[in-house]
Order: C-alpha cells, then sequence, then structure tokens
C-alpha cells in the first residue's frame, strides 16, 4: 500500500508542487519570523554586554512621567555638584560626566533635515565619548561652537573636517564647525547607526539638558580591588535615592531588555502574517486533494475492489499529505532563514544598524517550520481523504460521471458558521470584553471566512453567471464562463482563498480612509486657523519645533490677524501619565473652537490647569481640586483644576499654562495657528512666515487641509506595510488558481480535444482558459470586497461609539477600483501557464479511446 | 494523376506514408504508402485489424495527424501543405466529425453541441437548417437536455447532427457504434445511410464491426498500413469472409520494408 502511495506520488509531482509551494510559502514566513528574532536577540545580546565591560557604576536620575507607551521619558539629570563628591570617593579610580541626549536632529546640506528611520540623533559631550570611540580624523572640540560628529553623519551628510554644520537641538539651528570625525572603537560596535555630534561639555549641557552644570549620567570606574557592586553600594550612600544607579552589567541587561521588547513584537507581527498566509494555504491544499482524489476515484476503487480497506485508502491520502508536508517545510524552513538574513541586511540598510555578521537558528524555527507545515497539509487533506475513503469499489466499473452533489447541507452550516461569526466580530466590537477582544475578533474572523467559504458555492452560480455574461462575447468565452461555473465547490473554495487577503487589504483601507476623511471633517469643522505651522517629524520622537520668539514675529507679519502657539508633550497629572498641551488659553479656545463645560476656560495663571470633561469624568475632578502636575524637566507641583471644556478630539485633556512648557522635554512649540485677516494674501503671508521660520527647516508652514494631510500622512506608511505583508496570501491564493485551472484542465483533456478536432483555433482555446480563471478572480475579489467593506465599517461603527465620536465611514472607491483590476489582471496571469499547455493539447491522444 | 483525382473525390490520399521511430529499431509503419480515393455522395467504409492502420489514415485525412510523406485532399484543396491554423478552420467548415464516445461537452445543452461549430466560427446557423437536421435525427424533444441526461444513442445522434450543421463536404466517423448497443448502433448507422441516400453527404467510416460496415456502399480493407482489397455494395457475410482471408494472408507474408 504504501509503495503504491509512493509511485503515484511520484506520478503526480507536478500537480503536488504547486500546493506544496503554498506550505512552502506558510512555513518560510514562521521559519523567517523566528530565525530573525533570534538572530536580532543574539545580536543585540553581544553588543550590549561589551557596553557592559565599559564602567563600572553609572548614575542617572529618575523620570518624572512614567509613560508604557510613545517615546521614553527624560531622566532628570545629575547635578555637577552630585559628581563632585563622588570624584572623592577613594574607590572611584575615575569618574566622568556625560551628556547623552536624544533629540538631535542634522540638517544637511541641502537645507533638509538628515531623516533615520529609526535610530535617534544623539547630542553629547565628547569628553565622556573618548572611551568608546576614536577620532578618525582631526581634532577634539575645544570652542563652544566646535563639534566632532560621528562617521554615520559624515558619510550621510557628505561632511567632512572645516566644514560647518546645523544642528538642531532643544534650541533652533545654530552653526558649528566640525572640528573632527569620530567612529566607535572595533570592540565596540554599536548596534544602531545614529546619528551623534558631540560638543564641549558646557554646550552640550545648554543645548541637550537646558541649563550648564548638570549632567545625563555619571560614570564611575572602580579601583583595583573593588567590585562594581561595592562601588555601588558606596555612591548609594552619598547619592540618595533620588537617582538611579547601577552596576555597568545591570545598566546593559535593561538596554537589552528594550530591545527585546521591540524584537518580540516584530516576532508576532511577522508570525501574524504568516498565520494568515497559512489559513490561505489551507483552502488551497484542500482544493488539491479534493481534484486529485476525485480524478483518482477510479483507481482508488480498484483498490476497495481488490481488497483494500476504507481505513487503508484514508491512510494512503494522507501519507501522500504527510509526504508533501515534510518536503515543503524543509524547503520552507530554509527559504525562512533566506527570509531572514534578507530582511536583517533590509533593517541594517534602512536603519544604518551594524550587526555582527552571523545567524542564529533556535530550535523552536526547526520544530515550529515541521509542526505547522505538517499539520497545515494534513489537516486540509482530512476531508479529501475521508470522502477518498468512502469511494464505493463498484466505481471502478461504472463510468466516472459523478452527479451534482446537493448543496444544502454545505450551505446551511456555511450560514450557521457565518451567524456564528458575525455574533463574535460584533461582541468582541461593542460588548465589554477586556482583554479578549482580540482573540475574540481574530477567532470571529477566521470562523467567518470558513463560513463564508461553504456559503460561496450556492451564492457562486448565479454571481458567476452574471459576471460571465459581462465577458460572453464570443463561443470560447461564453465555454469559459460555463467551465467556470460547473464544479461551484472548486471555484468557490479557489475564490474564497482569494477572497481572504482582499477582505484584509479592503478592511484596512476602509478604515484608514474613514479614519483620514474623519480627520480631514474634523480639522476642517474644529479647527479656526488658516495657517498652521507644523513639524513634519515621521516616527515616534517629534522633537521639532520652533522658539515663542518667532511667534512674536509672526504676529508682527502684515496680514496675521491672531497667532497661538501650542507645545505638547507627556506630563505625569495626578497618578498617572497623560498628553498635555501648554499654551495660552484664551488662543487655543478660539483656534480649537473649545466650549466651556465649568469654570473659566479662557484664562490660566501658574499652578492651574484646565482639563476636557472626559478627563474630569475619568479622573473624578471638579473645578475646584487640586492634582499633581509634573513635566519631564520640572519638579512636581500642586495645580488647581480652574475650568473644564467640552473634548475635542483635536486638542489633549489637560491644558497647562505657558509657562509649564519651559520644562518640558523641548522648550519649543510644537505647533502654531494663525489666522490671516480678511483680504490679506494667504500666499504671501505664508511665504513671509516661512522666512521666519529658517533655523526651523522642520516646521512646515501650510493651510488647512494641508495639515490635514500632514496628520494622516502617517496612515498611508502604515497602509503599504500592511499591504506588502498581506500580499503574501494573496500571492499564495493567485498559486491556488493557478492550481485549480491546471488541476481541472487536466480533467478536460478529452473536451480539449474534441474542441480542437471540431475546428477551434489554440488562440481561442487560450480565450476560453483565461475567461474562465478571470471570472474565479473576479469573483474572488467580490467576495474579499463586499466582506472588507462589512468588517471595516464594523470597527469603524464600532470606533465611533467608543472614543472618537466623529470617526465616519468612508468607502475607499479608489482601492476597491484597483483591487478589481487587479483582480484582472491576477486572473489573465495565473492563466497564462495552463492556457498555453491547454492550446497544445495532443489532439489525437486526447479524442482516442481508451 | 493526381488532377484526375480531386476532380470527382471529396477526399484523396496519394501515396501517403506515416512513420514513427528514428531507427532501424524503432521504426514503426502504421501508413505505408496508401493511395485512396473517397467518391462524393458516397458512404465508404475503412475496415482492418487492430494495428492496420485505419484510425490513422482517418485522422490523416480529416487534418488531425500529418502524413510524413504523401499527398492529402479534401475536395480541391491539398491540406498536407496546410498550415495547423489552415487546417483547424478547415475542420470546422468543411468536415463533420462523430468519434466513439466524448463527442459532446458536458457543459452545453444538445442545441448548443449542435451549433457549435459554428458558434465557434462566430456564425449564426441557417434556422431552417437547423431544424431539418433536428428533425432528422429525431431529438425535437431533446434539444435542452445536456449530454448527462442523454442516453448513448442519443448522445451519438447530437454528435451527428453537429456534423451535419455546417453542411460539410466530408463526414468523418470513427467507431462511431462502438460504445453503443446493437439497436442504438443501428439508429445512427442508418442515419449515416440517409444523409448520404437523401441528402449526398461524404461519410467515410472507420469500423471493425462487419455489420456497421455493410452500411456502406464501398469497404476498403487495411492491413499493415497498406490497402489490402476492396468490396462494392457489401453485405455483413462478404465483409466477414475477406477480414478472415485478410487475417491468413497476414500469417504468411513477411512484412515488406523500405
Amino acid at each position: 500500500m504504501i509503495r503504491a502511495t509512493l509511485k503515484s506520488l511520484m506520478a503526480r509531482k507536478l500537480r503536488l508542487i504547486l500546493s506544496g509551494l503554498a506550505v512552502v510559502l506558510g512555513v518560510m514566513s514562521v521559519s523567517g519570523a523566528f530565525v530573525l528574532s533570534q538572530t536580532l536577540t543574539d545580536q543585540f545580546n553581544k553588543l550590549f554586554a561589551t557596553v557592559g565591560t565599559t564602567l563600572d557604576v553609572t548614575v542617572a536620575g529618575r523620570a518624572q512621567v512614567d509613560t508604557t507607551t510613545g517615546p521614553e521619558p527624560v531622566t532628570a539629570p545629575v547635578p555637577d555638584s552630585i559628581r563632585a563628591q563622588l570624584a572623592a570617593l577613594p574607590d572611584a579610580a575615575s569618574i566622568t560626566g556625560q551628556v547623552f541626549e536624544e533629540g538631535l536632529r542634522v540638517i544637511g546640506k541641502d537645507g533638509k533635515v538628515i531623516t533615520t528611520t529609526g535610530p535617534p540623533g544623539i547630542g553629547v559631550n565628547w569628553s565622556a565619548e573618548t572611551d568608546l570611540n576614536d577620532l578618525t580624523a582631526g581634532r577634539a572640540p575645544q570652542q563652544p561652537d566646535e563639534v566632532v560628529v560621528n562617521n554615520t553623519i559624515a558619510d550621510r551628510g557628505n561632511f567632512t573636517v572645516g566644514d560647518q554644520i546645523r544642528v538642531l537641538t532643544l534650541q533652533p539651528a545654530r552653526t558649528f564647525t566640525i572640528v573632527g570625525i569620530a567612529a566607535p572603537k572595533p570592540d565596540f560596535q554599536r548596534p544602531t547607526g545614529d546619528l551623534r555630534v558631540a560638543f564641549t561639555d558646557a554646550t552640550a549641557q545648554q543645548l541637550m539638558i537646558g541649563q550648564t552644570g548638570q549632567w545625563t549620567r555619571v560614570n564611575l570606574d572602580a579601583a583595583d580591588g573593588t567590585s562594581p557592586a561595592q562601588l555601588k553600594d558606596e555612591v548609594q550612600k552619598i547619592a540618595g535615592a533620588g537617582y538611579e544607579i547601577q552596576t555597568g552589567n545591570e545598566y546593559a541587561d535593561a538596554q537589552d531588555e528594550g530591545v527585546q521588547d521591540f524584537v518580540g513584537i516584530l516576532r508576532t507581527v511577522l508570525l501574524g502574517f504568516a498565520a494568515v498566509a497559512l489559513f490561505v494555504g489551507v483552502f488551497l491544499i484542500l482544493n488539491t486533494f479534493s481534484i486529485l482524489v476525485a480524478q483518482r476515484t477510479k483507481e482508488l476503487a480498484l483498490l476497495r475492489a481488490l481488497g483494500a480497506g476504507p481505513g487503508q485508502v484514508m491512510r494512503s491520502v494522507l501519507l501522500e499529505a504527510f509526504l508533501v508536508g515534510v518536503v515543503a517545510s524543509t524547503i520552507g524552513f530554509g527559504a525562512g532563514i533566506g527570509v531572514a538574513i534578507g530582511l536583517r541586511a533590509l533593517m541594517e540598510s534602512v536603519s544604518g544598524a551594524n550587526l555582527p555578521p552571523g545567524i542564529s537558528i533556535p530550535a523552536a524555527a526547526v520544530v515550529a517550520s515541521y509542526a505547522v507545515g505538517i499539520v497545515i497539509t494534513m489537516v486540509a487533506a482530512l476531508l479529501p481523504a475521508l470522502r477518498a475513503a468512502r469511494v464505493a469499489p463498484v466505481a471502478a466499473m461504472r463510468g466516472a460521471a459523478t452527479p451534482d452533489r446537493p448543496l444544502t447541507k454545505l450551505t446551511v452550516s456555511g450560514g450557521a458558521l457565518t451567524i456564528a461569526a458575525a455574533g463574535a466580530v460584533t461582541a468582541a466590537l461593542y460588548a465589554d470584553l477586556g482583554g479578549a477582544v482580540l482573540p475574540v475578533l481574530l477567532g470571529g474572523m477566521l470562523l467567518g471566512f470558513v463560513g463564508i467559504a461553504m456559503l460561496t458555492p450556492a451564492i457562486g452560480r448565479p454571481v458567476v453567471s452574471g459576471l460571465g455574461r459581462l465577458v460572453s462575447w464570443s463561443a470560447p468565452a461564453a465555454l469559459g464562463r460555463r467551465n467556470s461555473a460547473r464544479n461551484p465547490r472548486r471555484t468557490a473554495i479557489t475564490a474564497a482563498a482569494l477572497m481572504v487577503g482582499v477582505t484584509l487589504v479592503t478592511g484596512v483601507s476602509v478604515l484608514a480612509t474613514s479614519l483620514k476623511e474623519s480627520m480631514q471633517s474634523l480639522v476642517a469643522s474644529d479647527l479656526n486657523a488658516d495657517v498652521v505651522l507644523s513639524a513634519d517629524t515621521p516616527g515616534p520622537n517629534p522633537a521639532g519645533g520652533f522658539p515663542d520668539a518667532v511667534l512674536r514675529e509672526v504676529r508682527q507679519v502684515p496680514g496675521v490677524s491672531s497667532a497661538t502657539a501650542v507645545h505638547l508633550d507627556t506630563a505625569q497629572v495626578g497618578t498617572g501619565a497623560t498628553e498635555v498641551a501648554a499654551g495660552d488659553p484664551a488662543g487655543i479656545a478660539t483656534v480649537f473652537g473649545l466650549e466651556r463645560s465649568a469654570g473659566d476656560i479662557r484664562t490660566l495663571r501658574a499652578g492651574q490647569l484646565l482639563v476636557s470633561d472626559r478627563y474630569a469624568e475619568d479622573h473624578h475632578l471638579a473645578v475646584g481640586d487640586t492634582t499633581t502636575v509634573a513635566t519631564q524637566r520640572g519638579k512636581p507641583h500642586p495645580a488647581v483644576v480652574t475650568g473644564i471644556y467640552r473634548r475635542s478630539d483635536l486638542l489633549p485633556g489637560v491644558v497647562l499654562p505657558p509657562a509649564e512648557a519651559t520644562s518640558f522635554r523641548s522648550p519649543l512649540a510644537t505647533t502654531g495657528y494663525l489666522t490671516v485677516a480678511a483680504g490679506a494674501d494667504s500666499r504671501a503671508v505664508r511665504a513671509r512666515v516661512g522666512e521666519l521660520l529658517a533655523d526651523s527647516p522642520e516646521v512646515k508652514v501650510t493651510d488647512q487641509a494641508g495639515y490635514a494631510d500632514q496628520q494622516t500622512g502617517r496612515v498611508d506608511i502604515m497602509l503599504v506595510v500592511l499591504n506588502i505583508l498581506i500580499g503574501l496570501s494573496i500571492l499564495i491564493a493567485v498559486l491556488g488558481v493557478v492550481n485549480t485551472l491546471t488541476l481541472s484542465l487536466v480533467e478536460r483533456v478529452r473536451e480539449l480535444g474534441l474542441v480542437r478536432a471540431i475546428g477551434m483555433y489554440r488562440r481561442q482555446v487560450i480565450q476560453m482558459v483565461t475567461v474562465e480563471s478571470v471570472v474565479i478572480t473576479v469573483f474572488g475579489a467580490l467576495l474579499g470586497i463586499a466582506v472588507g467593506t462589512a468588517l471595516g465599517a464594523a470597527v469603524v461603527a464600532a470606533l465611533s461609539n467608543a472614543d472618537a465620536p466623529l470617526v465616519t465611514v468612508a468607502v475607499p472607491y479608489g482601492t476597491v477600483a484597483v483591487l478589481l483590476g487587479l483582480a484582472v489582471v491576477v486572473g489573465l496571469v495565473a492563466a497564462v501557464l495552463p492556457a498555453a499547455r491547454a492550446s497544445r493539447v495532443d489532439v489525437l491522444r486526447a479524442i482516442a479511446y481508451e | 494523376m493526381t488532377a484526375a483525382l480531386t476532380r470527382t473525390s471529396a477526399a484523396a490520399a496519394v501515396d501517403v506514408w506515416k512513420v514513427y521511430g528514428e531507427t532501424e529499431h524503432t521504426r514503426v509503419e502504421a501508413l505505408a504508402g496508401v493511395s485512396v480515393e473517397f467518391e462524393r455522395g458516397r458512404f465508404t467504409a475503412i475496415m482492418g485489424p487492430s494495428g492496420s492502420g485505419k484510425s490513422t489514415l482517418m485522422h490523416v485525412l480529416a487534418g488531425l495527424d500529418t502524413a510524413t510523406e504523401g499527398e492529402v485532399w479534401i475536395g480541391d484543396t491539398r491540406i498536407d501543405t496546410l498550415g495547423e491554423r489552415a487546417t483547424t478552420k478547415l475542420r470546422r467548415q468543411k468536415l463533420g466529425f462523430v468519434f466513439q464516445q466524448y463527442n459532446l461537452l458536458p457543459t452545453l445543452t444538445a442545441a448548443e453541441n449542435i451549433t457549435l461549430p459554428l458558434a465557434i466560427g462566430g456564425d449564426k446557423p441557417d434556422p431552417d437548417w437547423l431544424a431539418f437536421v433536428v428533425d432528422s435525427v429525431g431529438l425535437g424533444d431533446r434539444l435542452g437536455h445536456r449530454p448527462s441526461e442523454l442516453s448513448g444513442g442519443q448522445q451519438q445522434r447530437v454528435a451527428f447532427a453537429r456534423a451535419l450543421i455546417t453542411k460539410p463536404d466530408v463526414i468523418f466517423a470513427d467507431e462511431p457504434t462502438g460504445n453503443l448497443d446493437s439497436r442504438s448502433g443501428s439508429e445512427v448507422l442508418e442515419l449515416l445511410q440517409r444523409s448520404v441516400d437523401e441528402f449526398e453527404q461524404t461519410v467515410v467510416m472507420v469500423t471493425h464491426d462487419p455489420k456497421a460496415a455493410s452500411y456502406a456502399d464501398r469497404v476498403i480493407f487495411l492491413a499493415d498500413g497498406r490497402v489490402v482489397g476492396e468490396v462494392s455494395e457489401p453485405t455483413p457475410e462478404t465483409v466477414l469472409e475477406r477480414m478472415k482471408r485478410l487475417d491468413g494472408r497476414r500469417l504468411e507474408a513477411p512484412p515488406i520494408r523500405r
């Protein structure tokens, strides 16, 4: 029996290759995810380990604000007095004050800020760099306007010793002279290629911390005979509990943890998309094995007639599936390693990082690859195997005409599943399920896909006929249409596989478009400003802005009737971190059209704050209550609520007086809102304002519509990434179409021979097969668009109930049109090889009787 | 000789060879210098034992296969020099086919199967001719049925109607009764005969069944890729007799090698 199975497998290897390919792609994603994350983990581990060896004890301030998401909060600086005290310790062999702050931006020779995706720009003092870095050219900075830049900046911006360079920090652009270029010592390669500018001590302190006499960290080396732990205790006694004191290794481990979190998220995301690809792969394998079993009915019946039991037959099909799974998993595992290498190279080039070579392959990757590949293949082949077991021996004698099996059972169960799935999705979106929301939502979607796939044969016939009528301009095309409808189950599974990917793309697109349009209408309706000054920094660390002084000048520009600046940051209010705004309350109230809910929302003195009604409700605050406010660089202090405003989606829930902004992470204003007097030339005003902002090149001067576009720009980037990842499952679905076509054409060899004999041209045969293919793909796309729109609309509706009452559903007609067009193209492409083979069928062999 | 052949014959083979294999060892002569004419408006049967080359001859005549050497004519057209596309067009417009089985497309109704050659060419059927053909084969009440709903005999009759719809020069039938019981088989053979007698079709039928061959006006016998004899106005007995003699002769004569 096993030999018979193996022989039949070899005979059909071409047919199984396509379905195997689906498993390969899915397993490749799984293996790639594991290998990549393990590699990154190990390599970062190695790199951070070296850091731990260079210092023994490090002292830093604590953060005022405990944010769990978004940019890292700023730690309080360490005063120089502490450094002086610690310098006196006998067990400290050496002590260095270090300035090391993110938020530095470099302006390139073209006047634009040099952007990096990922690694930050860092401002440091040169004296703390010499342990780990060497000068590759020039000398150390000695004057306040001299700097050393690192090799990344020199390469990216084409800078050499002697050039002038403009740098943005907590202050707007200042010009410096490059006196040296530095690179990490060979033993201390950094994991990320950051942009680093080293100033003199005082300049670094002033520009990066905001005041002199302060350090980011104070680092100590232990004297011979003293362990880092001992030194740490001594430092603790002097510095006290207000500072974070760590040994070198503890510090390295903490850094490592941060990176591990990121790597963990990366792996989860990659595995998520692998799961989608594998889900689609199940459809494909199910279809392939169904078709193969159907084609082998006579052979299987013969085996049964000769005495093989149904169990043996079923096991032989499952054995085939197992072998396909093993081979596909092996190839997929290998391909995944390749993908991981490729992705790592991509990450390195994009982020400028410098990882050591080599790749780590965890055992989990091997186990997961084989487990997933084999289980998926065998689960998918289970139903066909069961059907094979039920082939009656007498079928070997009879003609193999299978009557159309009724679809009622399938349709009813499909309908039940779909309703259950809809229920699960609704519950996930509207009911309060706490942490279970995501699994229930995903489970509901999965169930829904299966349910709809089961319903598809029933709804398929009329839809496919209707579709076909559009393309039946010739007899071959009409034949193609009929062929696509003749086996509703087969067509349904093939189309359903495509539906999964299209649903995801459409759903995400509906979500994104709705968000964008809502944002745009929100800005249009709620924002009372003609011109907006806004920093255009993509990424999670918005540090760009402009000084208040510039705003005073902007106010003087003819045509400007009012100008309001808003500073945004995260601060600790009460017991939690929250987004806050600081600025003139009257101006803010006008710009954002705030409605008064209680108290006075148009004035703020020191020690006061305004909150939104939502924030007040969540935190049980009323006018007159006192709470604590601690900004990133300030000290905690009490503040009284003096006004409550009706919440606005464009403004955070807390507004502080303008003075608080001086102790924000950056004293620069984040956004400015101007109104232009009636009759004034808006364009001229914008041009003049732009000139005033010459030292803040990150700040863009736009009108309302431009501002709305800026805000939604990030959505577009995410959309592209998501679509690429979803593209993998669509690719698998396309393989499914090719597979179904190829296998169906094998069955129809006699018909092909017949029509060629009675006079159909080869080109007409190609036309016939192509129409069949396009009908299937367009059908799948239509299904996906319908389901995706419904899903996206449901999510949007849920969102608008909960959080943002102004989110409206917008259908991305452009995307839908593109998807339909793509479906046609995909149908054409998928048909190329099968149609060519069909047109070249050997007519004589095809019509010969057996 | 060529010119004389084409004026009265609907189809003709002139010294046709069909050879497979390249080496001495593997060389197979399916047809070894066959020359034969098929008269217009006549029913001719080609008979022979298995391996005689009768199917190959029909395939070559019908443009479904290419001769290695020799000339093949359909009416005034020499078809062995035509390209693939032109041959396909010829089959569609000038020839009709009835195969032993799998004659019909399962997704089409009987009516659609009948008009298929016209549809492929983008033409509409002449309604009178269509009605006539349908009536002649006696399928008026089954036009809307799919092949799976028709009996074997009915399917062959649909195939024959399809063969007639283009008013072909020649109808080629390859063992048309092979899969039928004797009653349905007789019905189909009678239809073939009637089409020749009443509407002057030319029918060339390959068969191994003497009873089927007796419906023809002339029977040509093939053995080992050569024409070895013919009988006019055949009866089942004369045909059977000839077949037996053929077998005997074959056992005595050695194969002739070129």
